[in-house]
């Protein structure tokens, strides 16, 4: 039990930059989304991380994190939705295929 | 509102109503029916200006043996207390005398025209545009002001440039449309220039005003000149040009022998009898203040008309075009109508001149109208203007040539037609004042009374010309009947009382023939008819001789004198590639260059920026984290270290 | 200093957490990058477990693992033919968000090593009983969540509405079974 807390959060940065990085060069949509998957993770580590490290005695940064996944579960099977819809119609799931819905 | 003025107002309004009605719904009505809008609308507005001279001249015109001015007006731009434009109607012996005039030759001209134009294509818009050019004259002579005088002006210079321009797929035409409106527009740039600088100085628009004693006198201490003259005299000077453009006077004559591309009768309507005297009125409008202000302007005005006068007049013997003769003769009497008001004084029988300068206007709108009448049919059967292609008329066309012969005689000057009696006037004006303008126009009489008769001669008399299968016929009933009634017209308007009605000063004075003058202008106007039927009359050697004993002057005369090529010069070398090539380039380069040089890089600039706006999340995220991260650098570079 | 056998396993959940990572962002097989997610989430459960949050861990595993990565899988093979390789972005573009997110990196890490507390977990934590949980879920007083919990539970119902209105919009057109 010696790791410090800035351990956990820079193991968090990585995993976060990551997601970042998928997110910008991804074409492939539902990697876009894995990559999405990333960040929130990141972002739920360190919010328990937090918690358990500064305020042990309370439960907000867990409670945070289980909404957090709950939204991510919402939102991830919308757009599995949408992708799957645009799979339909357009027969490819590349983000530059999203683009001609703009007009 | 007063009787009278409502008369007025609705002889203003009928041509009005006609444009707009033709105008907007020309396309839908038959030829025949904006024939007969157009000419029974004129038809009531020529019987309601009798109606409104009989009233005038006979009735409530004359108080105490003077006639008075009827003037009614509403404010409609005000400057200032005093300076301000009104819109109204002024009612007074010659805007009277000219609203008989000009509706009187627009109607004939609006019957003539059925016959004449029938067929053509365009035919509503040619009525439309007749009636706009009838409005805008009616408006100008009844202006109670010179700013609405300008505005009428204007107007009138627009429906010139309409009508000359009606053919308007006819090259020549278009370009003679162009040449009279830039030419008119230019005078009357100076015209405004003159109403800026004499409201200016005088703090009013308002005829009645300028023309009062009262004003007048309070006018003399105004002090202040330019470049050696006075204000006043630059600007009626400067007034003067815009009706010197108008008017056709040397040298701004230039539009008028080319504005003969329109339809003929149009020619007869607005180069011939009123449009082209809108010089002429201006002077008189204005003839109390050009006298007691700045005669001198007024002396300018006599010599510029008897050089006109003169110049026209030779001119005119020496051109084949059988439009173009008449118009350089209307050049010519319109110059007669400006000396005579030139040399003209105020009140009483010195203010003879004045007198006959309206009573000539008057006599020859009718037979000048009827000379471009007769010429229009003439043209209308022959189908050219060219006398050369002309001879021996009168067998076909026994009414044109009669008419014609009445009119000749009265622009010749020979009693008891109309033209004498006016010109005798004038000759005895100008006798009075000025000897040298005397013979000056007594000498232009005698080639007036020349070149009419060998125009007569060339287009009636002669041999036949190869007319081909087409044999030339006398015209229908629709243009022979105006040509009767301007010839009776002509007969009769020498014997009106003129000096009773028409004065400088309202009174009425006799006039007494003085046969000192009356003699020697009838001998001028028999011989130049003598000696044009000698050369003329049958085929002589004799013509031949003379021009090729003065080759050069009879090319030049033909050329007139050149006018056109010095003017050609002028603009064409010096203008435009001294003055204006440069300021174009200046213009296309510099100026022009600047402002695409700001929308080059505006439109390079959105070009990159309309990449930022992509749609692409992907990018945005580049974006935001980037900015995420150099935010946050500088709130922890500025708020920690 | 010894070393504890937790410590141990951290070093391993980081390890597989920081090349899974990379790997699923980089993998060219759209399904290797699920699997190498499924390896970065089952690690992120595990650092769960690492800091008492046992049921913070179950939740991960069932539902990040059981449910979105199920469905993710279920999605790339119903969109994508056997052993296709993906699209991948130009070099020049990869090359720049990686400059980008090396520097952010190493900048959020300069701060990190720079500003946080250095503060070592607290010894003996007792994992969170169910109870505590269930009754500050479902609680209304300080500290407790029956708000979010309901508007989640709403969210979630509008996205069961949703995902359906969306997967049945065009079944006219095609009528094809998901």
């Amino acid at each position: 039990m010696n790791i410090p807390m800035s351990f956990y959060i820079i193991l968090s940065l990585i995993m976060f930059f990551c997601g970042i990085y998928g997110f910008i060069t991804r074409k492939n949509l539902i990697a876009m989304l894995m990559s999405l998957e990333l960040i929130l993770n990141a972002v739920n580590i360190n919010f328990a991380v937090f918690n358990r490290f500064l305020f042990p005695g309370q439960m907000e940064g867990m409670f945070f994190t289980l909404f957090i996944i709950g939204v991510a579960a919402a939102e991830t099977a919308l757009a599995i939705a949408i992708i799957i819809n645009v799979f339909r119609s357009a027969d490819k799931i590349e983000a530059d295929e999203l683009k001609k819905m703009k007009y | 509102m007063d009787t009278n003025l409502l008369i007025a107002l609705i002889i203003l309004l009928i041509p009005a109503f006609n444009f707009l009605l033709l105008g907007l719904c020309g396309v839908k009505l038959s030829h025949k029916a904006a024939g007969i809008i157009g000419t029974t609308g004129l038809g009531i507005a020529t019987i309601l200006s009798y109606v409104s001279a009989f009233n005038y001249f006979l009735g409530y015109g004359k108080v105490d043996g003077v006639y008075k001015a009827l003037s009614g007006s509403f404010q409609w731009l005000a400057f200032s207390d005093t300076l301000h434009i009104d819109l109204g109607l002024y009612l007074d012996p010659i805007s009277i005398m000219m609203l008989v005039v000009i509706s009187t030759v627009s109607f004939m001209v609006h019957l003539y025209s059925n016959g004449y134009m029938h067929g053509e294509r365009g035919f509503q818009r040619y009525y439309a545009f007749l009636s706009l050019f009838t409005f805008s004259m009616l408006g100008l002579v009844v202006a109670t002001n010179i700013f609405q005088m300008y505005i009428f002006w204007e107007l009138v210079g627009v429906s010139s440039y309409l009508l000359i321009g009606f053919y308007y797929t006819k090259a020549s035409a278009v370009l003679a449309a162009k040449k009279a409106f830039i030419v008119t527009r230019f005078a009357d740039l100076g015209m405004l220039l003159g109403i800026l600088v004499l409201s200016y100085y005088t703090d009013t628009f308002d005829f009645d005003i300028l023309n009062s004693t009262g004003f007048q006198e309070g006018l003399k201490s105004v002090g202040a000149t330019f470049m050696g003259a006075s204000v006043f005299t630059w600007a009626t000077a400067l007034i003067f040009i815009g009706g010197a453009g108008k008017s056709a006077m040397l040298p701004l004559h230039i539009w008028l022998p080319d504005a003969m591309e329109g339809p003929t009768p149009v020619s007869a309507l607005i180069h011939a009898a009123t449009m082209v005297v809108a010089g002429v009125y201006l002077v008189a409008r204005l003839f109390p203040f050009y006298f007691n202000i700045t005669p001198e302007v007024l002396t300018g005005i006599a010599y510029i008309g008897a050089l006109t006068s003169l110049y026209a007049a030779v001119v005119a013997c020496a051109q084949t075009d059988i439009k173009r003769v008449l118009a350089f003769s209307t050049i010519s009497q319109i110059a007669y109508m400006m000396v005579a008001l030139g040399v003209s004084k105020l009140g009483g029988h010195d203010g003879l001149g004045y007198m006959a300068s309206m009573f000539h206007l008057f006599t020859h709108a009718f037979f000048k109208a009827c000379l471009f009448l007769c010429a229009g049919a003439v043209i209308h059967t022959i189908g050219s203007n060219e006398m050369d292609k002309m001879g021996n008329l009168r067998k076909y066309m026994p009414i044109t040539h009669i008419t014609f012969l009445i009119a000749c005689l009265a622009i010749a000057g020979i009693p008891p037609f109309s033209g004498f009696f006016s010109k005798d006037e004038i000759l005895v004006a100008a006798f009075e004042d000025d000897k040298i303008l005397f013979f000056c126009q007594w000498f232009v009489a005698g080639l007036t009374a020349f070149y009419m008769f060998r125009l007569y001669y060339g287009i009636f008399w002669g041999e036949n010309k190869n007319y081909g299968e087409h044999t030339p016929h006398e015209a229908p009933l629709n243009m022979t009947l105006p040509l009767i009634i301007l010839a009776a017209l002509t007969c009769v308007t020498g014997f009106l009382p003129f000096s009773e009605l028409v004065t400088s000063d309202g009174a009425a004075f006799e006039i007494h023939t003085e046969w000192i003058v009356a003699i020697p202008s009838v001998l001028v106007g028999v011989c130049g008819i003598a000696v044009a039927t000698l050369m003329y009359k049958s085929k002589s050697t004799v013509p031949d001789k003379i021009t090729n004993s003065i080759k050069g002057f009879y090319v030049a005369a033909k050329n007139r004198f050149y006018f056109d090529e010095v003017y050609m010069f002028v603009t064409k070398k010096i203008i435009f590639k001294a003055i204006c090539a440069p300021i174009a380039w200046f213009d296309r380069h510099i100026i022009d260059g600047f402002m695409d040089f700001q929308a080059w890089w505006s439109n390079a600039l959105s070009y990159r920026i309309r990449g930022f706006q992509s749609g692409s999340l992907q990018t945005y995220i580049g974006v935001f984290i980037t900015s995420i991260l150099v935010i946050s650098a500088i709130i922890i570079a500025y708020v920690f270290i | 200093m010894d070393i504890a056998a937790s410590d141990i396993i951290f070093y391993i959940l980081a390890f597989v957490i920081a090349v899974s990572s990379v790997l699923t962002v980089t993998s060219k097989k759209l399904l290797h990058s699920a699997v190498y997610l499924l390896f970065t989430l089952l690690a992120t459960a595990g650092i769960y477990f690492e800091l008492n949050y046992h049921f913070l861990a179950a939740v991960q595993i069932s539902v990040y693992i059981g449910g979105i990565l199920v469905l993710l899988v279920f999605s790339i093979v119903l969109t994508s033919k056997v052993g296709e390789k993906m699209d991948t972005a130009s070099v020049c573009k990869a090359a720049i968000t990686a400059l980008l997110v090396i520097l952010g990196a190493l900048f959020c890490g300069y701060i990190i090593n720079t500003y946080l507390p250095d503060v070592k977990m607290a010894p003996a934590q007792q994992e969170v009983d169910m109870n505590t949980i269930g009754n500050s879920l479902l609680g209304t007083g300080r500290f407790e969540y029956i708000l979010p919990f309901e508007a989640i539970s709403v969210l979630l119902l509008a996205c069961i509405i949703g995902g359906i209105l969306i997967a049945k919009n065009n079944k006219k057109k095609e009528g094809e079974e998901e």
